[in-house]
C-alpha cells in the first residue's frame, strides 16, 4: 500500500508520463461541507483502449514487462472507495486520460493527503519536457501552479537551478499553507 | 501568497550565469526507479535527497533522472549510478541517510559504497 494519498498521485501520475502526455492537469479539490476529498489527474497522453481500460483496475493487469502485477491503480481505487468515496477513469486512444478519486474526509480509513508539495516538486522538476497544472482548493479558496507560465518566465533557465528549484518548492509549501489556515488534511 | 513576481527577479538576477534545459553527454547520470513498487518502499524522499544534495553542492556534472520499475521491486528504493564511460552501479534498498553518503563518496569523490550495492547473490534468489 502506498501510505499517503500524495503518494497515490505521484505513482498515477507515472502512468500519465509513459503515456508520453505533454500536459498533466492535477487537482486536489477539499469541501469540508460535502465532506469530501477529491483528486483528479487529467492527462493528454496515448490514452487507453477499451479492453485496457476494463483491465485496469485489475491488480493482476499490467502492460508493463519487468513484472506481471500492476498495482498502481488498484491501490488508489481501492483507498478512495474504503472510506466511502468513489472512483472512476476515463480514456480513449490518444484522448489521454482522467482519473478521479473522491476521499470522504472525515473517514477514518482516509490515509492523510501527505507531503503533495514533495510530490509535485518532484514532478516538476524532473520532468522538464512535459508541462504540469497543478490546483489545491480548500472549501473554494485555492491556488495553482502552471509549469507553462514558469517556462514563459524563466525561457531557458531550468527548473532544476538551485534557486528556482527552492522557489517552486516555496511557493508549493507557503500556498498550500495559507490555504489550509492551520489545518492537516 | 507567494507571487510569480519573485521568480521573475530570481530570472533577472541569473539571465548572466544561465544553465541550459537539457542534459549533457558528459554528465554522471543518478536514476531513481519510481514506479508504485519504488514508491511505495520510500523512494521520494530518497529522490528528493538526490536532487537537493547535488543542488546544494553544485554538482553540474550530475542529472537525476526517473524511471519505472526495472524488476527487482524487493530491493527498492533501487538507485542506478551511471558515469559517461558507461559504467553502472546498483544500489539497492536506498534511504535519504544513504543516499547523502552516495552523493558524498560516489559523486563527489568518485568512490563506489560497495557496502549498498546490488550483489549477484541478490539475484540468484
Amino acid at each position: 500500500m502506498l501510505p499517503e494519498i500524495s503518494l497515490n498521485i505521484l505513482d498515477v501520475a507515472q502512468n500519465s508520463i509513459r503515456a508520453e502526455a505533454g500536459l498533466i492537469e492535477i487537482s486536489i479539490a477539499i469541501d469540508t461541507t460535502a465532506d469530501t476529498l477529491e483528486v483528479i489527474i487529467k492527462d493528454d497522453g496515448c490514452g487507453m483502449t477499451k479492453e485496457q481500460l476494463e483491465k485496469v483496475i485489475d491488480p493482476f493487469f499490467t502492460t508493463r514487462t519487468t513484472r506481471k502485477i500492476g498495482l498502481g491503480i488498484p491501490f488508489f481505487k481501492f483507498a478512495a472507495e474504503s472510506t466511502g468515496g468513489s472512483f472512476e477513469i476515463n480514456s480513449a486512444p490518444n484522448a489521454g486520460t482522467t482519473v478521479r478519486a473522491v476521499f470522504m474526509l472525515s473517514s477514518i480509513d482516509r490515509m492523510p493527503l501527505g507531503d503533495i508539495s514533495a510530490t509535485i516538486h518532484a514532478l516538476v522538476t524532473l520532468n522538464e519536457e512535459r508541462d504540469f497544472v497543478f490546483s489545491y482548493s480548500v472549501d473554494g479558496k485555492g491556488f495553482s501552479l502552471d509549469t507553462r507560465e514558469l517556462k514563459k518566465i524563466l525561457g531557458d533557465i531550468s527548473f532544476n537551478e538551485p534557486e528556482v528549484s527552492k522557489y517552486i518548492r516555496d511557493f508549493l509549501t507557503q500556498n498550500k499553507n495559507e490555504i489550509n489556515g492551520g489545518a492537516v488534511f | 501568497m507567494k507571487s510569480l513576481d519573485e521568480l521573475k527577479a530570481i530570472r533577472d538576477k541569473m539571465q548572466n550565469q544561465v544553465k541550459l534545459r537539457g542534459e549533457n553527454s558528459n554528465s554522471i547520470r543518478v536514476v531513481v526507479g519510481m514506479a508504485t513498487c519504488g514508491i511505495a518502499a520510500g523512494a521520494r524522499p530518497v529522490l528528493n535527497a538526490f536532487a537537493a544534495g547535488v543542488q546544494e553542492k553544485g554538482l553540474d556534472n550530475v542529472t537525476v533522472v526517473q524511471t519505472g520499475c526495472i524488476g527487482l521491486c524487493q530491493y527498492e528504493p533501487i538507485v542506478e549510478v551511471i558515469t559517461p564511460d558507461g559504467e553502472k552501479v546498483t544500489y539497492v534498498k536506498m534511504t535519504e541517510e544513504k543516499a547523502h553518503e552516495v552523493i558524498d563518496q560516489h559523486l563527489v569523490k568518485g568512490k563506489v559504497v560497495t557496502k549498498y550495492v546490488l550483489s549477484p547473490d541478490m539475484l540468484k534468489q
